[in-house]
């Protein structure tokens, strides 16, 4: 009881550094819970893809069409519930130069589509508008906030894979069934991608960008994925058909070597944590020599001087540590409404929240190591003739 | 009358511990900030050089790169028959029409998939672009199914020795060389022969065309003249520069929101640092303080010799800072430009912009971090300084 209070009175000596102190840390903590939260934000769609859905592709890349025939095909194959068939629109919305105008544009079959994607909720009665209306579309809600559109207003798109100039109709605004969906994609018919396709570029119709499975057993998987390539393998256009989360992971991974630089530079924000700390904790134990050595006459053990030391340090870490995490949130809010387009899912997550306070309550304790090793060890007589 | 030089120094050795933390923290800062400076100037340079001044490009209107575009055969003749573009020593036009798809490929060690742009590409191609040297093996030849790899790729890649064969399009490519194109773009692509490329992706049409002009004065003339044309008026004409500039602007912009983000915070982290130590060397020197005041020099003296400290230390921080960030320029990195889609490999580029915009951060942490324990130095009552011990 007694350690605890001194620490607090010595904590409280110099009430500027100790301050200054804690807001170091906290902003460091901070914008290490942020740059985690942007890692974490890369591997949104691979935390959100479902455990029952795979997808098909064109095995040389996914810019390449698969024919439409294969619908039929693989809906025959044992295991496979139910299939559905998405083209990536691409196209222009806008001045192409802001990329604060891009937001993704999916053909889809109406009637699967959003039965395989659950998580996309749509009002039945805007469901049925959807459905009956060829050229209309459904929106995500953030991407209907942030572009100021409402049921019944027309989108102009600038083709650019899909030539030409396009038209779509709102008649549904999707949300999220939780915080982990996706809210910015648009999502319109297939069938009017593929009629004008016909008359206008023949030879273009019935290309199908990638085709979602979904399979009644988890256990089926590998063997669906081996049956559906299997038989494209020697065809014009041999499929890759692997697990949502597979498919997601392609994605992140081609940018791997920017996650692994902003996780790099959250790791230097540790160290800038550990300086900032070190700091404080070295100057104080400099300045209280003398006050240890005579604690030490007086009976107190090493363990008590140490406890002293690495009791302030952890103090300090754990408020500036509290103070950051508890900023990390509304500057993450910031930064997900200020740039909606670099990451459609923006959340801090539980992983993120742990791993900054192990850095933190990991700072403090580590800061203590030196200058409480130095202060244990110094003979009494030389820590009494120090003069600060 | 000014406080000596070496008393600022000296205090400054004395300490060597708190001074060393210190300077950690800034030089920490300003690596920091130089490395995105330096990797977002990468990005661009590596496209910037990409593309050079006396060639133009044409793509479909509103396809904002040449994965989108598409030329059909006939608007490419009337294209190459422009009277503004140079004719090569054989008399023809120096241009290359040419398909862009990509493919993928695993990468060495990671096994994670890399997205590879495929170039086919005209024989004037080597022409346009002299960057691009055969490093070994040989050029491939038209009319036939080779390939020739970038230097990047075959570097990152798996199975791309010469010799070897890529399935892509319904065929197989055998490798037979590799180029070198002195860092830019090219480095990341595979080229081979467009006439050879486009039945095999079942492509029709070509992506885009590349023209060596005359002079780069005539660039006006053709934009006019091909955009007019009733039969070409689905095309526009670009700079080669302006084309390979407005590919890498979305991911240096990215690079560059997130380093200021992280650097605006980082300041405020090595300033708050700077202050600690500033704060404590005025509270450890209030005896000496008060001793010089009584000899007589001025709270002015006073002010600057405690900034001048702090700026020494947030001098030699930033060098050290600078001097870590320029190990950087060491190491390159591949990864998807989100641009074009497609691998891109580049560099830390450190440019004279850098150094001075990292000396000026580094030196400012020091002016704003110093300037409050410095004043609080200055503003000392001498008798109460002088007592306090």
């Amino acid at each position: 009881m007694f350690i605890i209070r001194l620490v607090l009175k010595n904590a409280l000596r110099h009430k500027l550094r100790t301050l200054l102190t804690i807001l170091g840390i906290a902003i460091a903590v901070m914008s290490f819970g942020f740059m985690r939260t942007i890692v974490t934000a890369w591997y949104a769609g691979v935390e959100s893809s479902a455990a029952n859905r795979m997808i098909t592709r064109q095995s040389v890349s996914f810019i390449f069409p698969l024919p439409y025939a294969y619908l039929q095909q693989i809906e025959q194959i044992p295991g496979v519930n139910e299939v559905s068939y998405a083209n990536w629109f691409g196209g222009v919305y806008k001045d192409q130069a802001d990329w604060n105008n891009f937001f993704p544009r999916i053909a889809i079959d109406p009637e699967t589509y959003l039965t395989l994607y659950p998580e996309f909720v749509v009002p039945a009665d805007q469901m049925a508008d959807f459905k009956r209306e060829r050229n209309s579309c459904v929106i995500g809600k953030k991407m209907a906030v942030q572009h100021g559109f409402k049921l019944g207003d027309i989108i102009p798109i600038e083709g650019d894979i899909y030539p030409g100039h396009w038209e779509f109709v709102v008649r549904g605004i999707y949300t999220g069934k939780d915080a982990t969906v996706d809210e910015t994609q648009m999502f319109f018919h297939w069938d009017y991608l593929n009629e004008r396709m016909h008359v206008e570029s023949p030879g273009r119709e019935g290309n199908v960008g990638w085709y979602i499975l979904s399979v009644r057993n988890a256990a089926d998987m590998p063997r669906v994925a081996k049956e559906v390539d299997d038989r494209y393998q020697n065809s014009r256009a041999p499929t890759k058909t692997e697990t949502e989360r597979e498919f997601q992971q392609s994605f992140v991974s081609m940018s791997s070597a920017i996650i692994s630089s902003l996780e790099a530079v959250s790791y230097v924000i540790i160290g800038i944590i550990l300086l900032v700390l070190a700091n404080t904790i070295v100057m104080a134990a400099r300045e209280r020599t003398k006050e240890y050595a005579v604690l030490k006459t007086l009976g107190f053990s090493r363990f008590h001087i140490t406890g002293l030391i690495a009791g302030e340090s952890l103090l300090i870490a754990s408020l500036g540590g509290a103070i950051g995490l508890a900023l990390t949130f509304p500057l993450a809010r910031v930064f997900a409404a200020g740039f909606p387009t670099f990451f459609p899912i923006f959340n801090v997550e539980m992983i993120t929240i742990i791993l900054a306070v192990t850095v933190a309550l990991g700072a403090g304790i580590i800061a203590a190591v030196l200058p409480s090793a130095r202060a244990a060890r110094m003979p009494i007589v030389d820590g009494l003739r120090s003069i600060g | 009358m000014k406080i000596p030089f070496s008393y600022t120094w000296r205090s400054l050795w004395t300490r060597k511990l708190t001074t060393v933390l210190t300077l950690g923290g800034i030089a920490l800062v300003v690596f920091v900030f130089a490395s995105v400076l330096m990797l977002s100037h990468g990005v661009e340079q590596t496209m910037v050089d990409t593309g050079s001044d006396d060639n133009a490009m044409a793509f479909r209107r509103s396809a904002n790169s040449e994965l989108v575009s598409q030329i059909d055969r006939d608007a490419a003749n009337i294209i190459k028959s422009a009277p503004e573009i140079a004719l090569g020593p054989d008399g023809k036009p120096v241009v290359s029409t040419e398909i862009v798809v990509i493919i993928n490929l695993h990468k060495k060690g990671s096994n994670d998939m890399g997205n590879i742009s495929v170039r086919g590409v005209s024989p004037a191609a080597m022409t346009l672009r002299p960057q691009v040297q055969i490093v070994s093996g040989q050029m491939f030849h038209f009319g036939s199914r080779e390939v020739i790899l970038g230097s990047n790729i075959a570097k990152q890649f798996q199975g791309t020795g010469i010799g070897s064969q890529l399935r892509f399009g319904d065929a197989y490519w055998t490798v037979v060389g590799y180029f070198d194109a002195g860092g830019t773009g090219f480095d990341s692509e595979i080229w081979g022969d467009v006439e050879q490329m486009m039945p095999a992706f079942g492509r029709p049409v070509f992506s885009s065309v590349t023209m060596h002009l005359k002079s780069s004065s005539d660039y006006d003339a053709l934009k006019a003249r091909i955009e007019k044309d009733p039969r070409t008026q689905y095309t526009e004409i670009k700079h080669e520069k302006v084309y390979y500039r407005e590919q890498s602007a979305l991911m240096s912009d990215f690079i560059k929101i997130m380093g200021l983000l992280v650097t605006i915070i980082f300041s405020i982290g090595a300033m708050i640092g700077a202050m600690i130590t500033m704060y404590a060397a005025v509270a450890n020197r209030t005896v000496e303080i008060g001793t010089m005041r009584a000899i007589g020099f001025r709270r002015r003296s006073i002010l600057g010799a405690f900034l001048v400290e702090s700026v020494i230390l947030s001098f030699i921080g930033g060098c050290a800072g600078i001097a870590l960030a320029s190990l950087m320029s060491l190491v390159r990195i591949s990864t998807v430009n989100f641009g074009t889609f497609s691998e891109l490999a580049f560099g830390f580029t450190l440019s004279p912009q850098i150094v001075v915009s990292a000396m000026v951060f580094s030196v400012v942490m020091g002016i704003v971090g110093g300037f409050l324990p410095a004043a609080r130095a200055a503003r000392m009552n001498i008798l109460e300084a002088l007592r306090s011990a």
